[in-house]
């Protein structure tokens, strides 16, 4: 094959940081290659860089043997290189055509674009309503929007920036057929994920980048998942292993027909979920992101009102309010880091106190105990390994994954009865997300009731006792960890319901 | 028909005396319906129609010209709007504080440019002759009355419209609005377009100001706007960020602007205190009304709206 896209000693300083050292990169015409790392090894820099959106400090790129140096994504696309962001740049305000339209330099008429969209959603299995709000479309649909924006130019070099993590298995399956049709085309595809089985499927060679430098070109088919994760890291690290648990036999947590209308503009509503969590069991929920996590979450918390029954320790939790619940036992972990978990601009001492005054007594008669707080807050920091300048350091210095041990050790330091996490180690990097999920194995070991709210399945799969899954606000019936295949959580994510399904790979937990 | 009347009001001269009453407020909305458009939140409209009140009157009255004193108080409303823009996309600033400030600053400085003003009548704004069609019963006095910035206000308002909703680059301002960083990444200049929207938010501001003085009343008083620039901002969410809607908001306030002036005239035993606040009250409430009207996504503020962009982030 012949080489289309060329890097040579690609290289940008960030205050305090090389983000990019002396990359080099090639990419075939044609080529599914894999761009792999950690969060943080320079992953996104490399690929702002190379469209556009940032200028290296050094190195020079070649596109088909030409000089190129895009000064503009605008001119990058001209080029022929498009990309597919992690986090849709979409407007959700606006149609599928007005979306598509605002990525084009030289757009139709409508009608005529209207066509094409069409056109294109056929011929690459891409089905998509020209004239729909993007506000009202799910996650995959989403993509596809992004995915033909990019196609209209007719791209010679495609970025996909970690498409399959909001994605279903088989909706992930889709992408694959679509990204092999596009490569036999001709089109070249820079690949970005983590997860390594799906690279090992689909790339032909992967690039792997840790702290900003290349450190190995292999073809993944040929190395196995854990090589290539040990490659990304650069040390060995232990996968979580499940502890022996101490089962209850009474549920601790259970809701019963539990609704709730949407918490978020474009979330859905609950509609009569029931679950039972014993002491000493992790359960999973499963499913892509916007199906009725964040309302599930908010219900078990006391952020949202619901209807139905809602029981812990056999007492009705419904009116009881947010503080009560915590005073009971029942902590809870959001979702969403900084501005939900943490508030970004105060120390983690100040953080610590938000969650923990009811359970460590960090206060008397309205007055805060500053010192017994500020011991609670270093305990979590070590005993996590939460990297920090120290206790009065803001929530907003930390990096995503130390924010994380942090808001999650908080939670578990105080000990609860029952502890509901949401999307524990969404955008963690691995070394941290192994962390946090041994530690909500050994809560549970010392039985503890876990929920655990997850998109990651191979996640669940490694730390949960049984799983659920969340479709559009309904919650299928849980099945025990190793009774459930991957294939049959990935149609419940897609909405089929039912108690047969074909299975033939039994999971075994990774 | 031209001699009904009800409670001493003949409805065809209601109607177009409404629409005069409607324009100031109405020019300074259409200005900031694209500033909040393009995601900015500009709360200095009080401050802009202001400046271009005491601007537009100042140049008039020195040329002798009321065009030249339109350009001026456009050109002053710019101007003043463009230390907004400098403050709050070149500096961060607040947007919300830069506002407000620039409410106090053009008061203040309106004030201290009119004193030798007040009380002299600037030059008449002639009215164009539409010869007979003036001396139509009715649609005479409704649609053939007007001023000619009363006739270009409502093309502004059409011109708005297309705008946004047919043109490449209107669509482009309301993606910026929509997700600043999403445009951003589509290569779209989003301090750039903004820049732009709050000129022309000033320059709408600064012109609905003169219209007040050179038109409407006319004269220079301190502190003549009166909260017209407040309820400007409210006319926008009022119109939920759509052109048509707000023109129909100023003409409901320019309506009940004038009925309790009517009112007042008639010597209706109301203190005359509560019918000036009449205006202001229907606006609230309107406004009360519409947001609990539901949020589709076709109702709701841009979604950037007053959050600062910062590329380098």
């Amino acid at each position: 094959m012949a080489r289309f896209f060329d890097a040579e000693q690609i290289s940008k300083t960030y205050p305090g940081v090389k983000a990019n050292d002396q990359i080099k990169l090639s990419i075939d015409a044609g080529e599914i290659h894999a761009l792999l790392g950690e969060n943080g090894s320079g992953k996104s820099t490399l690929v702002k860089i190379i469209y556009g959106l940032l200028p290296p400090d050094e190195g020079k790129m070649l596109l088909n043997g030409q000089r190129y140096r895009p000064q503009s994504p605008r001119q990058a696309r001209a080029e022929g290189v498009a990309m597919v962001f992690q986090h849709f740049s979409l407007f959700e305000a606006l149609t599928v055509a007005e979306n598509i339209e605002l990525g084009m330099d030289d757009p139709p008429s409508r009608n005529k674009l209207e066509a094409t969209i069409d056109q294109i959603g056929q011929r690459y299995r891409l089905p998509i309503l020209p004239r729909r709000i993007v506000g009202d479309l799910s996650v995959g649909e989403r993509q596809r929007v992004e995915i033909i924006r990019c196609l209209m130019q007719n791209p010679k070099l495609l970025i996909m920036d970690e498409p399959t993590s909001v994605l279903t298995p088989q909706e992930a399956d889709q992408l694959f057929e679509t990204l092999n049709e596009l490569s036999h085309e001709g089109t070249s595809i820079l690949y970005i994920s983590h997860k390594l089985e799906e690279i090992r499927n689909l790339c032909t060679r992967a690039t792997i980048l840790r702290l900003g430098k290349v450190v190995n070109v292999c073809n993944p088919k040929s190395k196995s998942a854990q090589e290539l994760a040990e490659l990304m890291v650069g040390t060995n690290f232990a996968t979580a292993s499940k502890g022996s648990t101490v089962k209850g036999s009474e549920p601790l947590l259970c809701a019963e027909n539990l609704s709730c209308g949407a918490v978020t503009e474009f979330g859905v509503s609950l509609s009569d979920v029931n679950f039972e969590v014993k002491k000493g069991e992790i359960l999973g929920i499963a499913g892509v992101a916007g199906n009725g996590q964040e309302e599930l979450a908010a219900v078990i918390a006391g952020e949202a009102k619901a209807t139905g029954s809602l029981r812990f320790k056999g007492s009705d939790l419904l009116h009881k309010r947010i503080t009560e619940r915590r005073e009971l036992g029942l902590l809870t972990a959001p979702e969403e880091r900084l501005g939900h978990s943490a508030a970004s601009e105060m120390s983690l001492t100040e953080n610590a106190f938000l969650t923990a005054d009811q359970r460590m007594a960090l206060s008397s008669s309205g007055v805060i105990d500053w010192k017994k707080t500020k011991d609670f807050t270093r305990s979590v920091i070590s005993q996590f390994d939460v990297r920090a300048t120290g206790a009065d350091s803001p929530a907003r210095a930390l990096s995503g994954g130390n924010l994380q041990k942090f808001v999650i050790g908080r939670e578990i330091a105080q000990k609860p009865e029952a502890l509901v996490v949401n999307q524990p180690t969404w955008g963690v990097d691995a070394a941290a997300a192994a962390i946090i999920r041994q530690a909500l194995i050994d809560l549970a070991s010392k039985g503890a009731a876990v929920l655990v709210i997850s998109q990651d399945l191979d996640e669940l799969l490694e730390i949960s006792s049984s799983i659920a899954v969340l479709n559009l606000g309904q919650l299928s019936a849980a099945k025990n960890t190793d009774e459930i295949t991957r294939n049959e959580i990935g149609l419940l994510m897609g909405g089929v319901h039912g108690p047969t399904v074909g299975s033939e790979t039994t999971v075994v937990a990774a | 028909m031209r001699d009904v009347e009800f409670l001493g009001i003949n409805p065809a001269v209601f109607l177009s005396t409404m629409v005069v009453a409607a324009m100031p407020v109405l020019l300074a909305a259409m200005g900031e319906l694209i500033v909040e458009k393009s995601g900015v939140l500009n709360l200095g409209v009080e401050g802009l129609m202001i400046i271009g009140a005491v601007c537009g009157f100042i140049v008039s009255v020195e040329t002798g010209s009321p065009v030249a004193g339109l350009l001026g108080a456009l050109l002053a409303g710019a101007i003043l709007a463009g230390i907004f823009g400098l403050l709050t996309q070149y500096f961060h600033a607040s947007q919300v504080a830069t506002g407000l400030a620039l409410t106090l600053f053009g008061l203040g400085l309106s004030a201290l440019l009119g004193q030798s003003y007040t009380g002299i009548r600037p030059p008449d704004f002639s009215i164009p002759n539409f010869g007979v069609l003036s001396e139509l019963p009715v649609i005479g006095i409704l649609l053939f009355s007007y001023d000619f910035l009363v006739y270009f206000s409502l093309a502004l308002v059409v011109g708005i419209w297309w705008f946004l909703n047919h043109s490449r680059t209107g669509l482009a301002l309301r993606a910026i609005g929509e997700n600043h960083n999403a445009a951003h990444s589509l290569g779209y200049h989003v301090i750039r377009v903004r820049l732009v929207a709050i000129l022309f938010g000033g320059a709408c501001g600064g012109l609905g100001g003169a219209y007040l003085a050179l038109i409407r009343v006319p004269q220079w008083t301190e502190g003549m706007t009166a909260g017209a620039g407040w309820i400007a901002l409210a006319l926008v969410v009022f119109g939920s960020w759509r052109p048509f809607r707000v023109v129909l908001g100023a003409f409901l306030f320019g309506g009940v602007t004038l009925l309790q002036l009517n009112l007042q005239a008639l010597g209706i035993a109301i203190n005359p205190a509560y019918l000036s606040m009449t205006p202001y009250i229907v606006t609230i409430a309107a406004l009360v009304v519409i947001s609990g009207m539901g949020s589709h996504a076709s109702l709701r503020a841009p979604a950037c709206l007053g959050k600062p962009f910062d590329a380098t982030k």
